[in-house]
């Protein structure tokens, strides 16, 4: 069945998550809808990753239930697919078996999951990587190759854990603007997380800010400025607005 | 000093020291220095071991066996039981400290019971190099698999992956590296062990042909023996290095280009 826009893709009910005597994540209740960006903005330690390990079931919530498409995925991992903050490109692979990788251990045989990764790699910009080991490559190919397998992985929702933050600023605006065109194409829903509130309004439909604590969704700002989104919008005083609103939030 | 001459001499330098070895044994030979049927010069040793080189062969043939065997029995009994050690936490707190004790006891301790439980044949040698090679091999197969990236692990399960996929995709090819520093080591133990447990009992073999040489005192063929051991183990640690070359080729690719 096929799912029309602005449906609701990935629920998250009144998630609770404690170790020990310190509560990380209180009650939290979030939606993806299809085809958004929305980005999860908080301060170190604000229990951001705690929330992305538990959508994606590699933690299972103390309380609180996930749902993908209305279905029950709480501690369920496997179900969507989530790029940790390092590129993770496993170095005794080739590229193109690292991106097949998902694929592979989905169950699909080795050749046509190579050959299905393989497919992608022009419209992902890495063309001609795919038999070179991944310490060959530069940091922001590795990041598409990294997120290209993310894609693979995915049946449609992606959780990107600061996707960019480990590539210097000139490569990071280059990868923003190709992100937001490959979202396009590949239809792509996105929750991410970063510490960089120009990264933040540049890229999301929605910012949810998690603070407090213990930990749960302050706010969200919606980021109503259509898409595609001009190319000096970093520099507009709307821009400057929404990083305003960001930071009166934060401060709590 | 140009660049190109500094790396000249810096990968003559171990053949000079060799050949500088080479000569204060042959001047202390020479001026009879030391008493020729103590340390015999090394033109005699040179032709004893042309002279004998069949011969070595021969014994050769018998010992390499027995390494070979040995080795070949000790990877396959570290890896099940380091992975099993690494899947099963309790395991690993038993045996772990089983495992280094068994190191301490000397191997020529053991060999003459070895003898006595398994007689003159080839088993007690094969055993003893079990002995000696499984050590190094199930501790670095141990510490790669635990050295395994946990967000690499993690990534699998989010992929969701199992546990065997979680070995084979992650932490099998991560152990892969300590691996062979393992393997390395037991390579040159396994010939050292087979000859050991040979002295003390046996009808064939570098150690069987080492003890009666010394028993006729041939050291000029005595000497020849040590160099041809040295020269096989040194050729099996290379075959070692040729072989993680072949099967981690992501490394050797790293270190040829270099940027």
């Amino acid at each position: 069945m096929p799912i029309s826009p602005n449906e609701v893709l990935l629920r998250a009910e009144g998630i609770s998550k404690r170790f020990g005597d310190n509560e990380v994540l209180q009650n939290v209740d979030f939606t993806l809808k299809k085809g958004e960006i929305v980005c999860l903005l908080g301060v170190s330690g604000g229990g951001k990753t705690t929330l992305f390990n538990i959508l994606s079931g590699l933690m299972p919530p103390d309380s609180g239930k996930v749902y993908l498409c209305d279905r029950e995925i709480t501690g369920r991992p496997g179900e969507i697919s989530y790029m940790l903050q390092k590129d993770l490109l496993l170095p005794y692979r080739t590229v193109v078996d690292n991106v097949a990788l998902p694929l592979i251990i989905k169950g699909m045989p080795k050749k046509e999951a190579r050959e299905k990764a393989a497919s992608y790699f022009a419209q992902f910009g890495i063309d001609g990587t795919q038999k070179k080991y991944p310490n060959k490559l530069s940091g922001g190919m590795r990041q598409r190759a990294a997120l290209l397998r993310t894609y693979l992985a995915s049946d449609g929702v992606a959780l990107l854990d600061e996707p960019f933050s480990a590539l210097d600023t000139i490569t990071k605006s280059a990868m923003h603007d190709w992100y937001l065109d490959i979202m396009h194409e590949i239809d792509l829903t996105t929750l991410f997380i970063t510490h960089d509130t120009d990264e933040a309004v540049k890229l999301s439909d929605r910012i949810c800010i998690l603070g407090g604590k213990p930990g749960h969704i302050l706010c969200e700002i919606p980021i109503d400025v259509p898409r595609p989104r001009p190319h000096d919008f970093s520099l507009t005083p709307a821009f400057l607005n929404y990083k305003r609103q960001i930071a009166e939030n934060l401060i709590l | 000093m140009t660049k190109k001459l500094q790396s000249i001499i810096s990968k003559l330098s171990p053949a000079v020291a060799l050949l500088a070895v080479v000569a204060i044994w042959a001047a202390a030979t020479g001026f009879h220095l030391v008493p020729s049927f103590m340390l015999p010069s090394p033109a005699a040793v040179a032709k004893a071991f042309v002279s004998d080189f069949s011969l070595l062969l021969q014994h050769a043939r018998v010992t390499l066996t027995e390494a070979f065997l040995g080795l070949l029995l000790g990877v396959v009994l570290a890896f099940l039981l380091a992975t099993l050690m690494d899947r099963f936490e309790l395991l690993y707190k038993a045996i772990y400290p089983l495992l280094v004790i068994t190191q301490t006891v000397p191997t020529i301790a053991v060999a003459p019971l070895l003898v006595l439980w398994q007689g003159f044949g080839m088993a007690p040698k094969i055993t003893l190099v079990v002995l000696t090679t499984f050590f190094p091999i199930a501790v670095s197969l141990l510490d790669g698999y635990r050295c395994a990236d946990p967000d690499a692990i993690n990534l699998l399960r989010s992929m969701g992956a199992g546990r065997v996929k979680i070995f084979r995709y992650i932490k099998f090819p991560s152990a892969l590296g300590s691996f062979f520093a393992g393997l390395k080591v037991s390579a040159s133990y396994a010939v050292v062990g087979a000859v050991v447990a040979e002295w003390l009992g046996g009808f064939e073999g570098l150690g069987v042909y080492m003890t009666r040489v010394r028993k006729a005192y041939a050291f000029d063929r005595m000497f020849a023996v040590i160099i041809f051991i040295t020269l096989v183990s040194l050729l099996l640690m290379w075959g070692v290095a040729v072989l993680r070359k072949l099967v981690m080729p992501w490394e050797r690719k790293e270190k040829g280009e270099n940027q």
